[in-house]
Parts: C-alpha cells; sequence; structure tokens
C-alpha cells in the first residue's frame, strides 16, 4: 500500500492519500483506530507488561478481587487476570486476523474469477454460492468442534471457510464491472490474459471494497470464536481468550464479578474499535455514497 | 409467483442435501461414537448394538439408508434417548425454541423500528443521541456477555427474575431479552439511517410540497420504503436469532433445540443431531423464502424483474 501513495506523491492525491484525508477527518473512526493500537499494543506486549504467567496457578492468591499486585484480580485457581486478558487478548485477536485472512483469499480468488470470467462459469460459481449461502454454518462449525479434537488451527480454517461467501460476491460484482474498463481493453491488447489479467488487474483495483468488509469482518470473526469459546468448544485450558474468560466469569460472576467484568470490557471495546473504523473507512474510501 | 416459488424450493434440495451429507460425513469421520462409555461394554454386546443400528455396515450404504428413510419423514431413532424417535425430541424442542425466538424477533422489529424511526424524525436530538448510543451497545455487547450480566443484575443482586429454567412468564424474561436486544440495536440503527434517506429524497418534498399532512407523508409514503433495508437484514437476523438461542438456551438451561444441539454433539448422538441440523436448514430456507416474498409486496418493481 504504501508504494502506491509514493508514486502518486507528485502530482495530486492517489485514492489511499484522499481517503487518509478523510479517515483523519472522522472523529469515530480514528478514535476506533487508536483503541485498536492500545489494545493490540497490549497483547504483543503481554510478556512485558505482566509480572505473572498467564497459567501461573498461585495458591496463596485464589479469587482476589482487584488490587495493587493483581491489577484485575485472580481467578479462581489464583490465575492473574491481567496476564489471561492480555494473553487472551492475543489469541482473540490472531484469530480474528488470520481467520479474516483466510476469508480474503478464498473470496477474492473465487469472487474475481467469477466476474471476471463470466458466462456460464460465473453462474455456476455463483449457483454454489448461493446454495452454500443457506446452508446454517455455524452449526457446523459447532458440530466440527463438539467432535473433532479442538486446536486453534481447526477454529482458522471453519471460521475462514464460512466467511468468504460475503467477500467472493463483493469481489464478483466489483469485478464484473472492472472488466469492462478501458485499461483492461488495454492490458488485453498488450497479450495479459487469464490469471495474469486477474491478479495484477482486477484484484489490486477491488482493493477498497474489500479493505472495508475485511475491518468488518474481524470483529464478527471474534465475535465467532469467542461464542464458541464460550460454549466450551472454542480454545482449549490452559490457552485462553477473551470468549473463555468471559465463559469463566460467567460461571463465577455471582462472588467475582471481576471475572465477567474486565474481559467483557476489553472484547467491546475491540468491537467497538473495529465497527467504527470499519464505517469511517467506508465514508472515506467510497465518498459517493453518502 | 407460484413459479417463483416452486422454483426456490427446487433450489432447496440440493441445499439440504449438501446439509445432510456434510453433516452425516463429518460427524462419522469424527472420533468416538455413541456407545462409548465409562465402562467399555462386552463385545458382543457392542456388536449387537451397532448391528441393531446398522453401523457395521460401510458408510456409503448406512447413508443411503439414511436419506432413504428421510425422503419417509423419518428421522430415525435417537441413540442416546433409545425410547424415543428423534422426531419426538423435536417436538418436545422446537415449541420452546419457536417461542423464544418468535417473541425475541417480534420485540426486535417493534423496538427497534420504533426507536429508530423516533431517531430520525428528531435527529441529533437527545432522543436520537440515546438510540443511537443504544445500538452501539448493541453491536459491541454480544448476547453471551449481556446474559450472564442480565442474570446478574435481575436475578442475583435483585431477585427480580428468575435466571434457569423455562417455566411461567418471569422466567421467559431473561433469555428474550438476552436473545433480541443485540437485534433491537442493529435493526434501529438500520430504520434511522434508511428513514433519514428516504426523508430526504425528492418524492418526500413533492408530497410535502402538495400540501399533504406531515402524518400522510410519513405513513403513506415514507414508511415503506424504510422498511426495505429492515427487510433484507431479517434474512440474516433471523439466522442470527437462531444461533443466539443456541447460548442462550445454554445459559439459561431452557429445554429447547439448542441444547438438544449441543448434548447431542457430545454424546454423539448422530441422529439426534442430524435431525435438528436439518430442521434449522429447512426453516432457515423457508424464512429466507417468506423475506424475499415480502420483499415483492413492499417494493412492486422487483414483482416484475422476477
Amino acid at each position: 500500500m504504501s508504494d502506491i501513495v509514493l508514486a502518486a506523491a507528485a502530482p495530486g492525491r492517489s485514492l489511499w492519500q484522499d481517503a487518509w484525508r478523510r479517515l483523519k477527518r472522522n472523529r469515530a473512526a480514528m478514535a476506533g483506530l487508536v483503541i485498536l493500537a492500545v489494545v493490540a499494543l497490549l497483547a504483543i506486549l503481554a510478556p512485558l507488561l505482566s509480572r505473572y504467567a498467564f497459567d501461573a496457578v498461585d495458591f496463596d492468591a485464589i479469587s482476589v478481587p482487584p488490587d495493587a499486585a493483581h491489577w484485575f484480580g485472580t481467578d479462581d485457581l489464583g490465575r492473574d487476570l491481567f496476564a489471561r486478558t492480555l494473553y487472551g487478548g492475543r489469541i482473540s485477536l490472531l484469530v480474528g486476523l488470520v481467520a479474516t485472512v483466510v476469508s480474503l483469499l478464498l473470496g477474492v480468488s473465487y469472487g474475481a474469477v467469477s466476474g471476471y470470467v463470466g458466462g456460464a462459469v460465473d453462474s455456476l460459481m455463483m449457483r454454489l454460492v448461493e446454495i452454500l449461502y443457506s446452508v446454517p454454518f455455524i452449526f457446523l462449525v459447532i458440530l466440527l468442534m463438539v467432535l473433532f479434537e479442538r486446536s486453534i488451527l481447526l477454529i482458522f480454517v471453519a471460521i475462514g471457510a464460512v466467511e468468504w461467501l460475503d467477500m467472493a460476491r463483493i469481489v464478483r460484482g466489483q469485478a464484473m464491472e472492472l472488466k469492462r474498463r478501458e485499461f483492461v481493453e488495454a492490458a488485453r491488447s498488450m497479450g495479459v490474459e487469464g490469471w495474469t489479467m486477474i491478479r495484477r488487474h482486477i484484484i489490486p483495483n477491488t482493493l477498497g471494497p474489500v479493505v472495508v468488509y475485511a475491518t468488518l469482518t474481524v470483529p464478527r470473526v471474534i465475535l465467532i470464536e469467542s461464542f464458541l469459546s464460550f460454549l466450551g468448544l472454542g480454545v482449549q485450558e490452559p490457552m485462553t481468550s477473551w470468549g473463555v474468560l468471559i465463559s469463566d466469569g460467567a460461571r463465577l460472576m455471582e462472588t467475582q464479578p471481576w471475572m465477567l467484568i474486565f474481559p467483557a470490557s476489553f472484547l467491546a471495546a475491540t468491537l467497538f474499535a473495529f465497527n467504527f473504523l470499519g464505517d469511517g473507512l467506508r465514508d472515506a474510501l467510497d465518498p459517493r455514497d453518502r | 409467483m407460484l413459479r417463483f416459488i416452486l422454483a426456490r424450493l427446487l433450489v432447496s434440495i440440493p441445499t439440504l442435501f449438501i446439509i445432510v451429507a456434510l453433516t452425516f460425513f463429518m460427524m462419522r469421520l469424527a472420533p468416538g461414537g455413541p456407545f462409548d462409555r465409562e465402562r467399555a461394554l462386552p463385545p458382543e454386546i457392542e456388536a449387537n448394538l451397532r448391528a441393531t443400528y446398522h453401523l457395521d455396515e460401510p458408510l456409503v450404504v448406512q447413508f443411503c439408508r439414511y436419506v432413504g428413510r428421510l425422503l419417509h419423514g423419518d428421522f430415525g431413532p435417537s441413540f442416546k434417548y433409545p425410547d424415543r424417535s428423534v422426531t419426538e425430541l423435536i417436538a418436545a424442542g422446537a415449541p420452546v425454541s419457536f417461542r423464544l425466538g418468535i417473541v425475541a424477533m417480534a420485540l426486535a422489529l417493534g423496538i427497534g423500528i420504533t426507536l429508530g424511526l423516533a431517531a430520525a424524525w428528531r435527529q441529533n436530538s437527545w432522543l436520537d443521541h440515546s438510540a443511537m448510543a443504544l445500538s452501539m451497545t448493541g453491536i459491541a455487547v454480544p448476547n453471551f456477555v449481556l446474559a450472564p450480566l442480565l442474570a446478574l443484575a435481575f436475578g442475583i443482586w435483585l431477585h427480580w427474575l428468575p435466571v434457569q429454567g423455562w417455566e411461567g412468564f418471569s422466567s421467559t424474561v431473561l433469555p428474550t431479552l438476552a436473545l433480541c436486544f443485540p437485534y433491537i440495536a442493529a435493526i434501529a440503527r438500520l430504520t434511522r439511517g434508511s428513514a433519514l434517506e428516504i426523508l430526504s429524497s425528492d418524492f418526500i418534498r413533492t408530497a410535502r410540497a402538495k400540501g399533504l399532512p406531515e402524518r400522510t407523508v410519513l405513513i403513506r409514503h415514507a414508511l415503506k420504503p424504510t422498511l426495505m433495508p429492515v427487510l433484507s437484514f431479517l434474512g440474516p437476523a433471523t439466522a442470527g436469532i437462531i444461533t443466539g438461542s443456541v447460548v442462550i438456551e445454554n445459559i439459561f438451561q431452557v429445554p429447547g433445540l439448542g441444547r438438544y444441539f449441543i448434548q447431542g454433539g457430545l454424546n454423539r448422538d448422530y441422529t439426534l443431531v442430524l435431525g435438528v441440523v436439518l430442521f434449522y436448514g429447512v426453516l432457515i430456507i423457508l424464512l429466507n423464502l417468506a423475506v424475499d416474498l415480502a420483499y415483492g409486496l413492499l417494493d412492486p418493481r422487483l414483482r416484475t424483474r422476477r
């Protein structure tokens, strides 16, 4: 992205520079960006920030309310909740990003091929998407988690596989519009065709809507992961995620409400931030709409 | 119209087949079986059990047998509750889930649309700001966070409402509220956005210019187009409410389909899980069809295009 910006710096402003200027004026989106940066930093720097390991059991500090030693208190096994919330954030964010990338790879290439090739191939590919749309995938994901040994990899794949359908539709629409444009005609006249055309000319030009949609996919994925973990089907002990922590907190909320409140606030703040940022990006990248 | 419905139902056959096939083979490929107990059964008994349920045949044969039975409307016997058929279990759980889901959906629509319209009508008033603050909360606080918080506040601290079970009106309040809240928020936001757009459009200005009373402008001219985006959100919202009720039923221990689904999966109760998934699949397909038909009713332009 940065080299696109540099290349167009001298004359006029590129799409991305323009978008960035508009985004900077959107206070909600910028607040979202700052919150995300803080949460991400906390998660990345977790080993440096917390004095305790996330799975270190301390029998002398069981269910301690928040104090100077344990900022967020401890859980019923005496594990430091501050450390666990940060490490849980690592997993939740990681799942959100990786599963979104999986859905991007699948959806963008599928949609670009379908839209660019068109004709019978397109209607066949889109018919398949339509059929898959009405499959209650979340149940299959739950089932997958219930039946097989739960691993983080399975979560990535399962959620990514659910979320690619929308992406495919959006990119297909873009590709159908793009292939009629002059620059594609020009490229074709110079002998570019097939996959090279899709990769070099179609996909880069769908980036705007894809970025917006991906930003809105991340919180959805985080939500699905938390949902699965809440049911006890996602991330397994001693590893943790916000969903696991919220589930533990909900179990013990009568006596130890801090176990619910801290992880729930982190999850809520992150979901807020992603949604604000996504809405802001949409306004910034597609000014025609507003 | 009839042709459209028929065509859609025809397309749903491969969908259902995919659902059945995916679920069936996934479940069989997974380790573990319905007769795994703490104490291993004598091999002869287990062999007999497996033969009774045809689990000793090749998978493909089992699959064909299952599909054949389905075509006769038979979901087969449950493995975990040997004296009850899956149909009976679904018939026991479905009314509970339906009631939970329908009331939640009705509340979400009623409150959400009212809030959204009110917010758009008095844009930038305190009403607008508080409605939108509420709706942002709904987006950021998922129902599995809201549910325990509600239970904590109203059940445990205030002792107003029971936090478990499904007997009498009072026990249905918290599950229903927790289930519908995110959708109230989403629908309010959608309605507000769409209403603002419609109210500033040319045909509304024309209607006002003709001197029509404000009430007629709002109800006869603005309402229908305002509701279009809400309608298209109904499909995903229904699917979301159904999924949400799995979690809510588990939190509040409501004896509905969602609990059967999770329990069935954990117990490797193959037929029960297949039955529930299939039931949900049919439900989602039918509801999507209903949404598409309602679309045609609200927007005459779509009727001719089909």
